[in-house]
């Protein structure tokens, strides 16, 4: 993992904490730091340098906040920056008056078309439309086949035959109609942008089916090639947006950024495993503090507030900030995480966390080792766990199938993290209220946070409207929760 | 493994609490918005016109960058603005901030050493550095064992592993291997291992019928390593000498299916085979990604070679410059395109021409 930007940012701010503006050779300074940054996640030189002058002109001479020391202030800007170069006006579905809706895939061998065809079958399904997928992929040995297959786990038809792309696109609406199906989603083969042939084999298509979204298949690991891609496909078809697909890796996905700079249109949905239910509408700013390798702290927070139940985890925090947390708690906190997916996703969204606990090979399987050990012990021993001596850590090894050496691993490690925790809350500021307090920041007088805001927005607890990517979500909170994950 | 479960957990659990007040604080209002600015050219792409070597098939992509290279290799001094030119073009290959800042830096103070001023010079020095820094290699493919390919009178199968993230073309690669070896007169076994993809095992059936090869197969779902494993028993009761193994796609993320990997190459040579070969197959539209993937697969199996596909796109793939460099794992192979034959061995010196050309 790189050191990642707020890191690189705060060595740089670290003499200029008393001023009121940022100057010109601040930024400089950080603009470089940015620009190196959005290399390293793909973004396309030329968007880069675009990108860069528009932080810019942004940051020189922006008064620096209260709240934020300037090292987050400048983060806060890129990120509000990139959020809105990736978002933008969100993709409105509307349907065809006259159905069938007619949606048009497109994009580079590999790209995930074919998967994303039935992905978004199945989205279009949950929206209570009776989608036909049309195998339009007549280049690829076995590709009908692939949608058949998919089309089969869904429960929807898939309509294809052996002709010419274009008669099956065109047989395709007969059939939605014959069938009275309403969306009918077209997948077609994999092109290269500068394969002459093909690509105007596919506007053959498009004009044959006349489709009311063409969207484009971008993987998130492509690199500067992005550019050219995107607008060769842009000027054949005119697209209507971008489906983002291979997020669950760690790229960067800076491509995306490019994509939307040079076709201007929204990226309408994102794929993020390879599992048909893995996809779902884009979240513009969680690119953004991916692209920047600040972790995706938003979805992670999405997944908690689904998985926890916020008394509960409450108390649980309290408990851990006061070294009074038992292997109980713990255990009934690891419940609610499983919930949350796969441990291995979860760390590697979390910000700020140290290199080994990124990389460390986590699989769910670890999880149920370390439940199988807390659940051979007592009550007594998970409420105290001092109590255990020997005998009690071998006849726990046996109950778990574990050897005595990883129970007292398992004990010490768990009771240094309650030393470490408690230190935590001991240093914690008069500043932040009690509630706050718990969030366990570390003592240094950092104008942190947004204990400012709490206040009023406590009272505010509405959820903020999920999937209406209309104004970008502002990741202010991301600076701040990274410093305190930081601690750990 | 138990320290970073419970941070974790911890920071979880903080996260859960913490998610209450962070959901508010996205409220704050945004400053203003920034209109987006249409960036680029208009120019449209060069006609593509399939003819199968590398060096022709790489040409068609040359017109996008000649241009602006013209201002790096041109006419005139070298001065400031050339090295930045330079570098810039280079990141535009995908080879990389840190590995293009690095090959600047050796090339400038090499050209200051010998004197050079020239931009057309310069363009020689370039190419020689690059060329260097990919050479050395061995690309050969082994098939060679230690012992000798037989025992008790059975053939000991030499094993090809596949692997790669999703897209990248590693069915393609085995069909046009499997044919180059087999229109050699080498007898080939393939091994269906993706058995994951729908349809997969049906899309490299077709391809060993274009190459009149042999494939075994496996159920939909069925263990990998299994599939492999027959296939090597297969090839050594029948004396094949080759076993082409096809593996699905993984993100290198994904630690469970890393593992089965791992597993799949174990029982490769549990019975009569060995693996000689492991190939990483790497999309020349990949960016910095690239690298990450070579080391992670690299670590679960022991990388030997990378197959560079799709570089008749316009993708240049230069973060393959990096892999040589920091994984010492050389390109053995380049995908041109979809045809059987597009498929030829990796050359160094047309490889850094079609970057600079």
């Amino acid at each position: 993992m790189f050191e990642t930007l707020s890191d690189r940012f705060e060595r740089i701010f670290q003499g200029i904490r008393g001023r009121g503006k940022l100057n010109q050779a601040d930024i400089d300074a950080t603009l470089a730091e940015i620009r190196l940054a959005l290399l390293e996640a793909d973004v396309n030189l030329d968007v880069v340098e675009s990108l860069t002058q528009r932080i810019r002109n942004r940051a020189l001479g922006q008064e620096l906040s209260k709240a934020l020391n300037p090292s987050q202030q400048v983060v806060k800007i890129v990120l509000d920056e990139l959020t809105v170069s990736l978002g933008g006006e969100a993709m409105k579905l509307t349907y065809a008056s006259k159905p069938p809706t007619v949606v048009l895939l497109a994009g580079l061998q590999g790209s995930g078309k074919t998967t994303n065809a039935a992905k978004l079958a199945q989205w279009f399904k949950k929206q209570g439309r009776h989608p036909l997928l049309v195998g339009a992929d007549l280049q690829r040995p076995a590709a009908v086949e692939q949608l058949r297959t998919l089309g089969e786990q869904i429960d929807v038809p898939v309509f294809s035959e052996t002709s010419r792309p274009t008669k099956v696109a065109k047989k395709a609406l007969k059939e939605a109609a014959r069938t009275a199906r309403d969306v009918v989603i077209v997948d077609t083969a994999g092109r290269l942008a500068i394969d002459q042939t093909l690509m105007a084999e596919i506007a053959n298509i498009s004009s044959a089916v006349n489709p009311h979204y063409t969207l484009l298949v971008v993987d998130a690991m492509t690199g500067q090639d992005a550019v050219t891609m995107a607008r060769a496909f842009d000027q054949t078809l005119a697209l209507d947006g971008v489906i983002l697909t291979k997020l669950d890796g760690d790229a960067r996905g800076g491509a995306a950024l490019s994509v939307k700079e040079v076709v201007g249109k929204p990226i309408a949905f994102a794929s993020t495993g390879e599992k048909i239910e893995d996809f779902d509408t884009f979240y513009p700013d969680r690119l953004a503090s991916r692209i920047l390798g600040m972790g995706d702290v938003e979805t992670l927070i999405e997944k908690a507030e689904e998985a926890f139940e916020q008394e509960q985890a409450e108390k649980a925090a309290e408990r851990l900030l006061e070294g009074t947390f038992t292997l109980e708690d713990f255990l009934e906190q690891m419940q609610q995480i499983k919930k949350m997916g796969p441990l291995g996703n979860l760390v590697g969204m979390m910000p700020g966390l140290p290199k080994e606990a990124r990389n460390a090979e986590l699989d769910d399987s670890h999880l149920a080792r370390v439940e199988g050990i807390i659940r051979s012990m007592t009550p007594a021993e998970r409420a105290q766990p001092d109590v255990i001596n020997g005998s009690r850590r071998l006849r726990i090894a046996n109950g778990s199938g574990v050897q005595p050496t990883e129970v007292k691993q398992l004990l010490d490690q768990f009771s240094q993290m309650r030393q470490m925790m408690k230190q935590f809350s001991g240093m914690g500021s008069k500043k932040f209220n009690p509630k706050a307090r718990s969030k366990g920041k570390k003592g240094k007088q950092r104008r942190g946070g947004r204990v400012t805001h709490n206040d009023s927005a406590r009272s505010t607890a509405s959820n903020p409207a999920k999937g209406s990517a209309k104004p970008p979500k502002v990741p202010l909170a991301l600076p701040g929760l990274e410093d305190r994950l930081r601690g750990f | 493994m138990f320290l970073t479960i419970i941070i974790a957990i911890a920071a979880l659990i903080i996260i859960g609490f913490s998610a209450y007040f962070i959901v508010q604080a996205r409220r704050i209002e945004r400053g203003e918005e920034l209109q987006l600015e249409e960036s680029g050219s208009t120019t449209t792409p060069e006609p593509a016109v399939a003819a199968p070597s590398f060096r022709d098939r790489l040409g068609k992509t040359r017109a996008a960058l000649s241009g602006y290279l013209g201002s790096v290799f041109g006419r005139g001094d070298i001065n400031d603005e050339t090295w930045q030119h330079l570098q810039d073009a280079l990141i535009r290959a995908d080879v990389g901030v840190g590995t293009s800042a690095d090959i600047v830096a050796t090339v400038r103070s090499k050209a200051a050493a010998d004197g050079v001023t020239d931009k057309t010079e310069l363009a020689g020095l370039v190419k020689t550095e690059i060329v260097s820094r990919l050479k050395g290699f061995d690309r050969s493919m082994s098939t060679a064992r230690e012992d000798s390919a037989t025992e008790n009178g059975k053939t000991k199968p030499a094993v090809w592993l596949f692997v790669g993230v999703n897209g990248v073309g590693k069915t393609t690669t085995i069909g046009k291997l499997a044919h180059r070896e087999a229109s050699a007169g080498r007898s080939v076994v393939l091994a269906a291992g993706d058995t994951f993809r729908a349809a997969a095992v049906e899309q490299l059936s077709v391809w060993s019928e274009r190459s009149g090869v042999e494939i075994v197969k496996g159920s939909s779902g069925a263990d990998p390593s299994s599939v492999v494993f027959d296939a090597v028993e297969h090839a050594a009761a029948r004396a094949v000498p080759l076993v082409m193994a096809d593996t699905a796609g993984r993100l290198q993320t994904k630690t469970n299916l890393m593992e089965e990997l791992r597993k799949v190459r174990r029982v490769a040579e549990k019975g009569a085979g060995t693996v000689t070969e492991t190939l990483l197959v790497i999309d020349a539209t990949t960016g910095q990604n690239a690298l990450s993937q070579a080391r992670q697969f690299g670590e679960a199996v022991d990388v030997s070679g990378v197959v560079l596909t799709k570089l008749d796109g316009s993708a240049k793939g230069g973060i393959v410059i990096a892999i040589h460099a920091e994984l010492g794992v050389p390109v053995k192979f380049v995908g041109l395109g979809e045809g059987i034959t597009d498929l030829v061995e990796f050359d160094p010196h047309e490889f850094v021409a079609a970057l600079f050309e």
